[in-house]
């Protein structure tokens, strides 16, 4: 039986860490993922966890700490945004190069600079292709619930990568809203015991973690990462639907929302997804087939999947929270882009950058892109598919 | 009540505006609603003018954004009067609840025209006579329950009292003051 209860974001997270009782946390504040160790500290000096917490000097540091723990076969988590994440940076790449499980929260922000502490995707965009699997959620609850089944997805043996669980910094991180707990006992149930298969501290097995890997296998190994990357799709899947049959509440690569007999699609991430279902709601009150779907799973990305979904839209404009500044477009319209294109299914798309270090993006915003996709679905033309969605005007 | 009922506070860093949204979410949470509540996180400091917001409805909630256009606005300050605009978008079915002692040609001239209801409230009075402090928070959260409407009074002061419990478990010499700061605003808090 599910508890009816009322959290902030990452009041949710702490709580779903709490509940997994991790083996290490070693995480150090940043706005506005602060709240997180900062919660969890108090569940392990209040002995509600047995967790080994580790507070380190720098994010850095956090990483490394929670790559020797997971490599001496302990579980092990942490969290961050923004600049935490750009100075883990190196950490990143080797927690997953590694083969280390590690589950991060990551609550996005703005990297700076100029400094800003305010939500966009600039942060989790910059490690997209460094081999981490990659949830994103709309609210508190599916931050909690992608927490929950974040260890049984990373550690499956098939799969054995590290995974970030994010969510909108201040948004949803500080915003107070209705969720759906569960129990204690049921929670670790679900989320097992870390059984890994090698491991620092078995002592009938020494093993060397991360050693010189040269032009004899360095290639091979990254393919090995790319292949356990391609198969965490499914088990992702066989994850959410057990937990559906535990939670019943209902998970897949994305979430598709009024898409079935719409005409022009919105494709976006994270708490922006909820404004859209507003928007499409009360156009669909209008009689215009608008709809949307949600990338939950971003990497890996459900490009066969993605296709097939959109494939019967007459126009679709893809949300980016962060700029690529590459001349092109975001990077979610790239992938939903090529996606489309390797998979035959040609419909006219237009990508918009938006909510820039925290700009607010208003229900009218997201209004204003159903009406260029209208136009767009009529002629079939896009001119200009590179665009900005709630810039000052003065700043063209 | 209306499905959706969006709520705007004007407060000033330090007085406790975030503190009463989260409250009133609290107590609305508690009569089985959908809530939201979130401040607008600025540069804050003591003092700077801070915005925080609620959202209630018997329906879930997907909508992410500030509100532009609510139902009912707090002023818990009523220097920011001369410096904010209050009513900006303020639905004419709604009605705005201000912190203040002056008059109401003072007031008139500061909301900039709104034609629907305007409350008012001496908070300072109702805090200094309950509290022995000024701590405006408590007051206004009672005076935004009694103007909206959002619930049954007695079972708002009935929450209140267990969220107080909770909140000021290691001060509970300050739960009998905010009790009476309550029950007093509910009073106090009138139509102009």
């Amino acid at each position: 039986m599910s508890i009816r209860e009322r959290l902030s974001g990452n009041e949710a997270v702490a709580t779903a860490m709490k509940q997994i009782n991790p083996d290490v946390v070693a995480a150090f504040p940043i706005t506005p993922s602060t709240e997180i160790p900062q919660y969890f500290s108090t569940f392990v000096a209040n002995g509600s966890v047995d967790t080994e917490f580790v507070a380190v000097e720098s994010e850095h540091s956090a990483m490394s700490a929670c790559i020797g723990a997971q490599a001496a076969g302990a579980r092990a988590m942490t969290a961050t945004s923004a600049n935490g994440l750009s100075l883990m940076w190196e950490m990143i790449y080797i927690a997953s190069s590694l083969r280390l499980p590690i589950v991060l929260n990551l609550v996005n922000r703005a990297v700076s600079g100029p400094l800003n502490i305010h939500n966009d995707h600039s942060d989790a965009m910059g490690v997209r292709d460094s081999g981490w699997i990659m949830l994103f959620s709309e609210n508190n609850q599916e931050a909690y619930d992608n927490t929950l089944m974040a260890h049984r997805i990373a550690e499956n043996k098939d799969v054995q990568l590290p995974l970030m669980v994010c969510q909108d910094g201040f948004i949803t991180s500080h915003a107070i809203e209705n969720i759906e707990l569960e129990e204690d006992s049921e929670v670790k149930n679900f989320v097992g015991e870390y059984k890994p298969e090698h491991y620092l501290l078995n002592r009938k097995e020494p093993i060397a973690v991360g050693p010189l890997d040269l032009q004899g296998y360095l290639f091979e190994h990254k393919a090995q990462q790319a292949e356990a990357m391609k198969k965490a799709k499914q088990v992702i899947l066989d994850v959410a639907k057990d937990f559906e049959k535990w939670t019943g509440r209902h998970y897949g690569l994305f979430e598709e929302y009024k898409l079935d007999d719409s005409e022009i699609a919105i494709v976006c991430m994270n708490s922006t997804a909820g404004t859209a279902k507003f928007v499409v709601d009360k156009l669909r009150e209008k009689g215009v087939k608008a709809g949307l779907l949600k990338i939950r799973v971003y990497r890996p990305f459900p490009g066969e999947e993605v296709a097939e979904a959109l494939k019967n839209q007459k126009a679709i404009a893809v949300l980016d929270k962060s700029d690529s500044l590459n001349a092109i477009g975001g990077a979610l319209f790239e992938d939903v882009v090529s996606s489309m294109y390797v998979n035959e299914e040609n419909v006219p798309m237009c990508n918009y950058i938006y909510g820039i270090g925290g700009r607010d993006t208003t229900a009218e915003d997201i209004e204003s892109v159903y009406e260029d996709l209208q136009k767009i679905a009529k002629t079939g033309k896009v001119e200009d598919p590179y665009r900005y969605l709630g810039l000052r005007r003065e700043a063209k | 009540m209306n499905n959706l009922i969006e709520i705007r506070w004007h407060g000033r860093g330090g007085q406790g505006a975030k503190t009463a949204s989260l409250l009133l979410a609290d107590a609305a949470f508690n009569t089985g609603k959908y809530i939201q509540g979130f401040p607008e996180y600025g540069p804050e400091r003591m003092g700077a003018p801070i915005t925080a917001y609620n959202r209630i409805s018997d329906k879930p909630i997907t909508i992410h954004t500030n509100i532009y256009e609510p139902d009912y606005v707090v002023v818990v300050d009523d220097t920011l009067l001369e410096c904010v605009d209050v009513t900006s978008g303020l639905k004419e079915t709604g009605a705005i609840v201000i912190n203040t002692t002056k008059d109401a040609e003072y007031l008139k001239q500061h909301l900039k025209g709104y034609k629907g209801e305007v409350y008012t409230i001496d908070a300072k009075k109702v805090s200094m006579e309950t509290l022995g402090k000024y701590f405006p928070n408590t007051p206004m959260l009672a005076a935004i329950v009694k103007v909206s409407n959002i619930m049954e009074e007695k079972d708002f002061i009935a929450d209140m009292e267990g969220s107080f419990k909770h909140k000021f478990a290691k001060k509970p010499e300050v739960i009998e003051g905010n009790m009476k700061a309550i029950e007093l605003a509910l009073k106090e808090v009138k139509k102009i």
